[in-house]
Protein backbone atom coordinates (compact mmCIF):
# COMPACT_ATOMS: atom_id res chain seq x y z
CA UNK A 1 0.00 0.00 0.00
CA UNK A 2 1.59 3.25 -1.14
CA UNK A 3 1.27 6.73 0.27
CA UNK A 4 -1.27 9.30 -0.78
CA UNK A 5 0.20 12.46 -2.29
CA UNK A 6 1.47 14.79 0.41
CA UNK A 7 0.80 18.50 1.00
CA UNK A 8 2.90 20.89 -1.07
CA UNK A 9 2.74 18.76 -4.22
CA UNK A 10 0.89 20.01 -7.30
CA UNK A 11 -2.37 18.09 -7.56
CA UNK A 12 -2.20 16.07 -10.81
CA UNK A 13 -4.69 17.40 -13.33
CA UNK A 14 -7.38 15.09 -14.67
CA UNK A 15 -10.45 15.10 -16.85
CA UNK A 16 -13.15 12.62 -15.89
CA UNK A 17 -16.75 11.99 -16.83
CA UNK A 18 -19.20 13.55 -14.41
CA UNK A 19 -22.22 12.43 -16.46
CA UNK A 20 -22.28 10.18 -19.53
CA UNK A 21 -21.90 13.26 -21.78
CA UNK A 22 -20.04 15.79 -19.62
CA UNK A 23 -16.53 15.90 -18.23
CA UNK A 24 -14.92 17.89 -15.44
CA UNK A 25 -11.24 18.77 -15.11
CA UNK A 26 -9.40 19.69 -11.95
CA UNK A 27 -8.37 22.85 -13.83
CA UNK A 28 -12.04 23.86 -13.98
CA UNK A 29 -11.94 24.24 -10.19
CA UNK A 30 -8.80 26.41 -10.16
CA UNK A 31 -9.32 29.65 -8.26
CA UNK A 32 -11.33 27.96 -5.53
CA UNK A 33 -10.34 25.41 -2.91
CA UNK A 34 -11.27 21.91 -4.07
CA UNK A 35 -12.08 18.88 -1.95
CA UNK A 36 -11.33 15.58 -3.70
CA UNK A 37 -12.96 12.65 -1.93
CA UNK A 38 -11.91 9.26 -3.28
CA UNK A 39 -14.19 6.46 -2.04
CA UNK A 40 -14.54 2.74 -2.77
CA UNK A 41 -17.99 2.42 -4.32
CA UNK A 42 -21.45 3.83 -4.86
CA UNK A 43 -24.36 2.09 -3.15
CA UNK A 44 -22.88 1.30 0.21
CA UNK A 45 -25.69 -0.28 2.23
CA UNK A 46 -26.23 2.48 4.81
CA UNK A 47 -28.24 5.70 4.66
CA UNK A 48 -25.60 7.85 6.24
CA UNK A 49 -22.70 6.98 3.99
CA UNK A 50 -19.72 9.21 3.26
CA UNK A 51 -21.30 10.94 0.25
CA UNK A 52 -24.63 11.47 2.08
CA UNK A 53 -22.77 13.19 4.89
CA UNK A 54 -20.82 15.45 2.50
CA UNK A 55 -24.07 16.25 0.72
CA UNK A 56 -25.56 17.36 4.01
CA UNK A 57 -22.42 19.38 4.85
CA UNK A 58 -22.32 21.22 1.48
CA UNK A 59 -23.36 24.57 3.00
CA UNK A 60 -20.30 24.40 5.28
CA UNK A 61 -17.97 23.59 2.36
CA UNK A 62 -19.49 26.44 0.35
CA UNK A 63 -18.99 28.82 3.26
CA UNK A 64 -15.29 28.20 2.65
CA UNK A 65 -15.85 28.79 -1.09
CA UNK A 66 -14.82 25.14 -1.61
CA UNK A 67 -16.07 22.79 -4.31
CA UNK A 68 -16.33 19.10 -3.38
CA UNK A 69 -16.15 16.20 -5.83
CA UNK A 70 -16.46 12.48 -5.13
CA UNK A 71 -14.32 10.08 -7.17
CA UNK A 72 -14.70 6.32 -7.51
CA UNK A 73 -14.17 3.71 -10.22
CA UNK A 74 -17.91 3.40 -10.82
CA UNK A 75 -19.13 4.41 -14.28
CA UNK A 76 -20.86 7.71 -15.05
CA UNK A 77 -24.18 5.85 -15.48
CA UNK A 78 -23.81 4.27 -12.08
CA UNK A 79 -22.91 7.65 -10.52
CA UNK A 80 -25.93 9.23 -12.18
CA UNK A 81 -28.33 6.68 -10.71
CA UNK A 82 -26.65 6.88 -7.29
CA UNK A 83 -26.67 10.69 -7.22
CA UNK A 84 -30.32 10.81 -8.27
CA UNK A 85 -31.42 8.30 -5.66
CA UNK A 86 -29.52 10.00 -2.82
CA UNK A 87 -30.25 13.55 -4.04
CA UNK A 88 -26.57 14.43 -4.17
CA UNK A 89 -25.85 18.05 -5.12
CA UNK A 90 -22.17 17.75 -6.01
CA UNK A 91 -20.36 15.99 -8.87
CA UNK A 92 -19.32 12.35 -8.72
CA UNK A 93 -16.47 11.62 -11.12
CA UNK A 94 -15.97 8.29 -12.87
CA UNK A 95 -12.36 7.08 -12.68
CA UNK A 96 -13.54 4.30 -14.92
CA UNK A 97 -11.37 4.12 -18.06
CA UNK A 98 -8.54 3.41 -17.72
CA UNK A 99 -9.80 2.13 -14.43
CA UNK A 100 -8.43 3.94 -11.39
CA UNK A 101 -5.84 5.89 -13.42
CA UNK A 102 -6.45 9.14 -11.51
CA UNK A 103 -6.61 7.40 -8.14
CA UNK A 104 -3.23 5.78 -8.89
CA UNK A 105 -1.69 9.20 -9.57
CA UNK A 106 -2.87 10.34 -6.14
CA UNK A 107 -1.69 7.15 -4.41
CA UNK A 108 -5.31 6.37 -3.68
CA UNK A 109 -5.89 3.09 -5.53
CA UNK A 110 -6.18 -0.32 -3.90
CA UNK A 111 -4.53 -2.88 -6.14
CA UNK A 112 -6.13 -6.27 -5.76
CA UNK A 113 -9.41 -4.83 -4.54
CA UNK A 114 -9.74 -2.70 -7.67
CA UNK A 115 -11.31 0.26 -5.88
CA UNK A 116 -10.25 3.67 -4.57
CA UNK A 117 -9.04 4.14 -1.05
CA UNK A 118 -11.01 6.41 1.26
CA UNK A 119 -8.58 9.24 0.59
CA UNK A 120 -9.25 12.94 1.01
CA UNK A 121 -7.42 15.90 -0.52
CA UNK A 122 -7.89 19.61 -0.04
CA UNK A 123 -6.39 21.46 -3.01
CA UNK A 124 -5.75 25.19 -2.71
CA UNK A 125 -6.75 27.88 -5.20
CA UNK A 126 -3.44 27.53 -7.06
CA UNK A 127 -3.76 23.76 -7.44
CA UNK A 128 -1.35 22.68 -4.70
CA UNK A 129 -2.33 19.93 -2.30
CA UNK A 130 -2.86 21.63 1.06
CA UNK A 131 -3.95 18.60 3.09
CA UNK A 132 -4.35 14.89 2.47
CA UNK A 133 -5.56 11.97 4.51
CA UNK A 134 -6.14 8.28 3.97
CA UNK A 135 -8.66 6.59 6.22
CA UNK A 136 -8.67 2.85 6.91
CA UNK A 137 -10.92 1.40 4.19
CA UNK A 138 -13.55 0.26 6.69
CA UNK A 139 -13.71 3.64 8.42
CA UNK A 140 -15.74 6.39 6.79
CA UNK A 141 -13.72 9.52 7.62
CA UNK A 142 -16.57 12.03 8.00
CA UNK A 143 -16.07 15.71 7.24
CA UNK A 144 -14.23 17.02 10.31
CA UNK A 145 -10.72 16.68 8.87
CA UNK A 146 -11.75 18.45 5.66
CA UNK A 147 -13.38 21.35 7.51
CA UNK A 148 -10.38 21.72 9.84
CA UNK A 149 -8.10 21.86 6.78
CA UNK A 150 -10.36 24.44 5.09
CA UNK A 151 -10.25 26.53 8.29
CA UNK A 152 -6.44 26.41 8.28
CA UNK A 153 -6.30 27.21 4.57
CA UNK A 154 -8.51 30.24 5.12
CA UNK A 155 -6.32 31.42 8.02
CA UNK A 156 -3.20 30.97 5.88
CA UNK A 157 -4.73 32.84 2.93
CA UNK A 158 -5.67 35.71 5.22
CA UNK A 159 -2.18 35.93 6.72
CA UNK A 160 -0.58 35.67 3.23
CA UNK A 161 -2.91 38.43 2.07
CA UNK A 162 -1.79 40.62 4.96
CA UNK A 163 1.89 39.89 4.24
CA UNK A 164 1.42 40.76 0.57
CA UNK A 165 -0.42 43.99 1.21
CA UNK A 166 2.17 44.88 3.87
CA UNK A 167 4.85 44.23 1.25
CA UNK A 168 3.12 46.48 -1.27
CA UNK A 169 2.86 49.27 1.27
CA UNK A 170 6.48 48.80 2.39
CA UNK B 1 -9.20 9.53 15.76
CA UNK B 2 -12.43 11.49 15.84
CA UNK B 3 -13.30 13.15 19.13
CA UNK B 4 -16.45 14.76 20.41
CA UNK B 5 -15.77 18.49 20.03
CA UNK B 6 -18.76 19.82 21.95
CA UNK B 7 -18.83 18.39 25.47
CA UNK B 8 -22.06 17.09 26.94
CA UNK B 9 -23.84 19.89 28.79
CA UNK B 10 -27.15 20.83 30.35
CA UNK B 11 -28.36 21.77 26.85
CA UNK B 12 -28.28 18.05 25.93
CA UNK B 13 -30.98 15.45 26.37
CA UNK B 14 -29.63 12.75 28.69
CA UNK B 15 -31.20 9.63 30.14
CA UNK B 16 -30.00 6.88 32.48
CA UNK B 17 -27.51 7.76 35.18
CA UNK B 18 -27.23 11.47 36.02
CA UNK B 19 -23.44 11.31 35.87
CA UNK B 20 -22.43 7.81 34.78
CA UNK B 21 -18.81 6.68 34.55
CA UNK B 22 -19.49 6.09 30.89
CA UNK B 23 -21.22 8.66 28.69
CA UNK B 24 -22.61 7.34 25.41
CA UNK B 25 -23.48 10.06 22.91
CA UNK B 26 -25.44 9.15 19.80
CA UNK B 27 -25.92 11.33 16.73
CA UNK B 28 -29.08 10.02 15.11
CA UNK B 29 -31.83 10.61 12.58
CA UNK B 30 -35.46 9.73 13.34
CA UNK B 31 -36.12 8.38 9.86
CA UNK B 32 -32.98 6.23 9.64
CA UNK B 33 -33.77 2.51 10.00
CA UNK B 34 -30.30 1.83 11.43
CA UNK B 35 -30.99 4.38 14.17
CA UNK B 36 -34.26 2.67 14.97
CA UNK B 37 -32.41 -0.63 15.34
CA UNK B 38 -29.80 1.11 17.50
CA UNK B 39 -32.54 2.63 19.68
CA UNK B 40 -33.56 -0.86 20.81
CA UNK B 41 -29.94 -1.75 21.58
CA UNK B 42 -29.41 1.49 23.52
CA UNK B 43 -32.42 0.74 25.74
CA UNK B 44 -30.93 -2.70 26.48
CA UNK B 45 -27.56 -1.09 27.28
CA UNK B 46 -29.31 1.24 29.72
CA UNK B 47 -30.87 -1.71 31.52
CA UNK B 48 -27.58 -3.60 31.63
CA UNK B 49 -25.25 -0.80 32.75
CA UNK B 50 -27.71 1.00 35.03
CA UNK B 51 -26.08 3.74 37.09
CA UNK B 52 -22.81 3.48 35.20
CA UNK B 53 -24.22 4.75 31.91
CA UNK B 54 -25.45 8.17 30.83
CA UNK B 55 -26.93 8.27 27.34
CA UNK B 56 -27.20 11.46 25.28
CA UNK B 57 -29.01 11.86 21.96
CA UNK B 58 -28.12 14.59 19.46
CA UNK B 59 -29.80 15.26 16.14
CA UNK B 60 -28.18 14.47 12.81
CA UNK B 61 -31.03 14.60 10.30
CA UNK B 62 -30.07 13.55 6.77
CA UNK B 63 -32.73 15.75 5.23
CA UNK B 64 -31.80 15.04 1.61
CA UNK B 65 -32.82 11.41 1.91
CA UNK B 66 -35.23 11.59 4.86
CA UNK B 67 -37.97 14.21 4.40
CA UNK B 68 -39.41 13.71 7.90
CA UNK B 69 -36.13 13.61 9.82
CA UNK B 70 -36.05 17.37 10.41
CA UNK B 71 -39.69 17.85 11.46
CA UNK B 72 -39.37 14.79 13.70
CA UNK B 73 -36.27 16.26 15.36
CA UNK B 74 -38.04 19.59 15.88
CA UNK B 75 -41.05 17.74 17.32
CA UNK B 76 -38.80 15.97 19.83
CA UNK B 77 -37.32 19.36 20.79
CA UNK B 78 -40.80 20.84 21.13
CA UNK B 79 -41.70 18.01 23.52
CA UNK B 80 -38.32 18.43 25.23
CA UNK B 81 -39.04 22.07 26.00
CA UNK B 82 -41.92 20.73 28.07
CA UNK B 83 -39.94 17.96 29.72
CA UNK B 84 -41.20 15.20 27.41
CA UNK B 85 -38.24 14.68 25.06
CA UNK B 86 -37.77 10.98 25.74
CA UNK B 87 -41.49 10.21 25.52
CA UNK B 88 -41.52 11.70 22.02
CA UNK B 89 -38.18 10.13 21.11
CA UNK B 90 -39.43 6.66 22.04
CA UNK B 91 -42.80 7.21 20.33
CA UNK B 92 -41.14 8.21 17.05
CA UNK B 93 -38.79 5.23 16.96
CA UNK B 94 -41.56 2.85 18.01
CA UNK B 95 -43.65 3.94 15.01
CA UNK B 96 -40.95 4.96 12.54
CA UNK B 97 -42.73 3.19 9.68
CA UNK B 98 -45.67 5.59 10.12
CA UNK B 99 -43.56 8.76 10.31
CA UNK B 100 -45.41 11.66 8.69
CA UNK B 101 -46.67 15.11 9.71
CA UNK B 102 -50.09 13.75 10.78
CA UNK B 103 -48.29 11.12 12.86
CA UNK B 104 -46.24 13.81 14.64
CA UNK B 105 -49.38 15.85 15.34
CA UNK B 106 -51.00 12.72 16.77
CA UNK B 107 -47.95 12.03 18.92
CA UNK B 108 -48.06 15.57 20.31
CA UNK B 109 -51.74 15.14 21.11
CA UNK B 110 -51.14 11.71 22.68
CA UNK B 111 -48.63 13.30 25.08
CA UNK B 112 -51.24 15.86 26.08
CA UNK B 113 -49.27 18.75 24.57
CA UNK B 114 -50.85 21.63 22.68
CA UNK B 115 -51.25 20.85 18.98
CA UNK B 116 -51.72 24.53 18.25
CA UNK B 117 -48.44 25.50 19.97
CA UNK B 118 -46.76 22.66 18.11
CA UNK B 119 -47.97 23.83 14.71
CA UNK B 120 -46.85 27.37 15.46
CA UNK B 121 -43.40 26.14 16.56
CA UNK B 122 -43.00 23.99 13.46
CA UNK B 123 -44.11 26.82 11.17
CA UNK B 124 -41.82 29.34 12.89
CA UNK B 125 -38.95 26.79 12.96
CA UNK B 126 -38.53 27.58 16.65
CA UNK B 127 -36.44 24.49 17.30
CA UNK B 128 -34.55 24.38 14.00
CA UNK B 129 -31.51 26.24 15.44
CA UNK B 130 -31.11 23.64 18.21
CA UNK B 131 -31.27 20.82 15.65
CA UNK B 132 -28.78 22.64 13.39
CA UNK B 133 -26.46 23.17 16.35
CA UNK B 134 -26.46 19.44 17.09
CA UNK B 135 -25.85 18.68 13.42
CA UNK B 136 -22.86 21.03 13.18
CA UNK B 137 -21.33 19.76 16.40
CA UNK B 138 -21.60 16.28 14.88
CA UNK B 139 -19.98 17.33 11.63
CA UNK B 140 -17.04 18.90 13.47
CA UNK B 141 -16.70 15.80 15.66
CA UNK B 142 -16.40 13.39 12.75
CA UNK B 143 -19.91 12.00 12.57
CA UNK B 144 -19.75 9.87 9.44
CA UNK B 145 -23.24 8.53 9.10
CA UNK B 146 -26.20 7.65 11.23
CA UNK B 147 -26.07 6.48 13.87
CA UNK B 148 -22.62 7.56 15.09
CA UNK B 149 -21.71 6.86 18.71
CA UNK B 150 -19.09 8.44 20.97
CA UNK B 151 -18.05 6.66 24.14
CA UNK B 152 -16.53 9.05 26.68
CA UNK B 153 -15.76 11.41 23.84
CA UNK B 154 -14.16 8.94 21.40
CA UNK B 155 -15.93 7.91 18.20
CA UNK B 156 -16.93 4.25 18.25
CA UNK B 157 -15.91 2.93 14.83
CA UNK B 158 -17.12 -0.64 15.29
CA UNK B 159 -20.58 -2.11 14.63
CA UNK B 160 -23.41 -0.71 16.76
CA UNK B 161 -25.22 -3.89 17.74
CA UNK B 162 -25.64 -4.64 21.44
CA UNK B 163 -22.62 -6.96 21.73
CA UNK B 164 -20.14 -4.53 20.21
CA UNK B 165 -21.43 -1.47 22.03
CA UNK B 166 -21.61 -3.33 25.35
CA UNK B 167 -18.03 -4.59 24.92
CA UNK B 168 -16.79 -1.08 24.10
CA UNK B 169 -18.63 0.42 27.09
CA UNK B 170 -17.39 -2.36 29.36
CA UNK B 171 -13.77 -1.76 28.38
CA UNK B 172 -14.11 1.93 29.21
CA UNK B 173 -15.94 1.22 32.46
CA UNK B 174 -13.34 -1.21 33.72
CA UNK B 175 -10.50 1.25 33.24
CA UNK B 176 -9.08 2.37 36.59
Amino acid sequence: MGHVLAPGVTAPDFTLHVTPDQTLSLGDLRGRPAVLAFYPADWSPVCGDQMAVYNQVLPEFRRHDAEVVGISVDSAWCHQAFAETRHLHFPLLADFEPKGAVARQYGAYRDGDGVCERALFVVDREGLIFWSYRSPIAVNPGADGILDALDRLETQEKSDGRTQSAGVRG
Amino acid sequence: MAELRVPVSAADHARGAAAGRVVLVEYGDYECPYCRAAHVEVLRLGRHFGDDLTYVFRHFPLTEIHPFAEPAAETAEFAGAQGRFWDMHDAIYAHQDQLSLPFLVGAVRALGLSVRDFEVALEAKTYAPKVAQDFLSGVRSGVNGTPTFFINGHRHDGPFDYQHLAAAIQSVRSRP
